[in-house]
């Protein structure tokens, strides 16, 4: 069992934990207006379970619990999967939101624009559910290889 | 002994391999053939309504590359967790 | 000399070549694995680059010539994928040392 680091690395570790998460929470809902999507927001994201692992040790692992994390990651793969079927009547990952002016659907005319966030149609909710997916593996795999016991 | 020797003249050939085909590729900042990514450019912002054209080619107009993607990216973190021993107890 | 790129992106990829055939450590054959494949998206981002121009992104855009998105759409697969390679490949060379109890690659015990 890793206790951790001092608590220095400890106070400063829990308030970066903040502005890492509402981060890589930006960078997931903007992915289809600026630079990022899913896989990026999703990897700042598990940057905090890394950062939690290194300074707080793994005692807090148990209570989050391994399983919840596989779950939460073939949640993601499922509801990925899930929303390109939804478009099934016309073709596989078919784009049945946009133009219909519900949510996330507002058409969009081409050329320069301030961004708007209720665009996109699927392209927001694919974003999240791969952004849950990416995080849940990377943190998987981080807790994984810290937890495990390497000598003979 | 004699196949330490044989390493470098190995890496050697890549390296000199790759530099000729560095250089017969088109020159850089003018790539040759553009139709497809000029028709995202131009279209993929009224078909999608994405602004950003990388996520509409990457969860739309290549959407399944993307999900084998996500998958191989399922399968790495069962595969971490099953080679190390996460499962038991 | 306007190929630079290219020549960089080959020499990563020659580079992290002749690291993975001549180093013992497996995690140092990791690395090099690893940068193989910065050399690989290198190679993709550069593939699509076009002169004076923006990446492909209309949020308060300032011109409309653009790179070409397909090859950064391909870099993001990529990038994902290496680092699934090489997630796989720590877990197993964690695996050999609990199991040998040594990261040589070249060590007896690991050709029985």
């Amino acid at each position: 069992m890793n206790k951790g680091l001092s608590p220095i690395v400890k106070n400063v570790a829990a308030v970066a934990l903040v502005p890492i998460t509402v981060f890589g929470l930006y960078v997931i809902a903007h992915g289809h207006l600026t630079p990022g999507g899913g896989f990026p927001g999703g990897a700042i994201i598990a940057t905090m379970t890394a950062l939690l692992l290194i300074s707080f040790g793994t005692s807090w692992v148990k209570a989050i619990g391994k399983e919840r994390l596989s779950m939460a990651e073939s949640l993601g793969l499922v509801g990925f999967v899930g929303l390109a079927i939804m478009g099934i009547g016309k073709s596989f990952f078919n784009n049945f939101l946009v133009g219909q002016g519900l949510f996330f659907g507002n058409a969009v005319a081409f050329g320069p624009n301030p961004g708007w966030l209720g665009t996109a149609g699927l392209i927001p909710l694919m974003n999240m559910a791969v952004g849950l997916e990416v995080f849940a593996a990377i943190s998987l795999i981080a807790i994984t290889m810290f937890t495990a016991e390497v000598s003979k | 002994m004699e196949r330490n020797k044989s390493k470098p003249i190995v890496a050697a050939i890549l390296f000199v391999f790759l530099l000729a085909m560095s250089f017969s590729i088109h020159p850089a900042g003018k790539p040759s053939e553009t139709k497809m990514d000029d028709f995202f450019i131009a279209h993929g912002q009224e078909e999608t309504g994405s602004n950003n054209i990388v996520a509409a080619i990457v969860f739309d107009y290549r959407g399944m590359d993307t999900l084998v993607e996500a998958s191989v990216l399922f399968a790495a973190a069962t595969g971490v967790f099953i080679a190390l021993g996460g499962g038991k107890k | 000399m306007s190929n630079l790129v290219f020549v960089a992106a080959a020499m990563l990829i020659t580079v992290g070549l002749y690291a993975a055939m001549t180093r013992r450590n497996l995690i140092k054959i990791v690395m090099a694995v690893s940068v193989v494949g910065s050399g690989v998206n290198l190679f993709l981002v550069g593939t699509g680059y076009r002169e004076n121009s923006i990446a492909p992104i209309f949020t308060n855009a300032p011109s409309l010539a653009m790179v070409m998105p397909t090859p950064q759409a391909l870099t993001l697969t990529s990038i994902v994928i290496n680092l699934a390679i090489v997630a796989m490949m720590l877990s197993f060379a964690m695996k050999i040392y609990q199991h040998y109890g040594t990261l040589d690659s070249r060590e007896r015990r690991l050709k029985k």
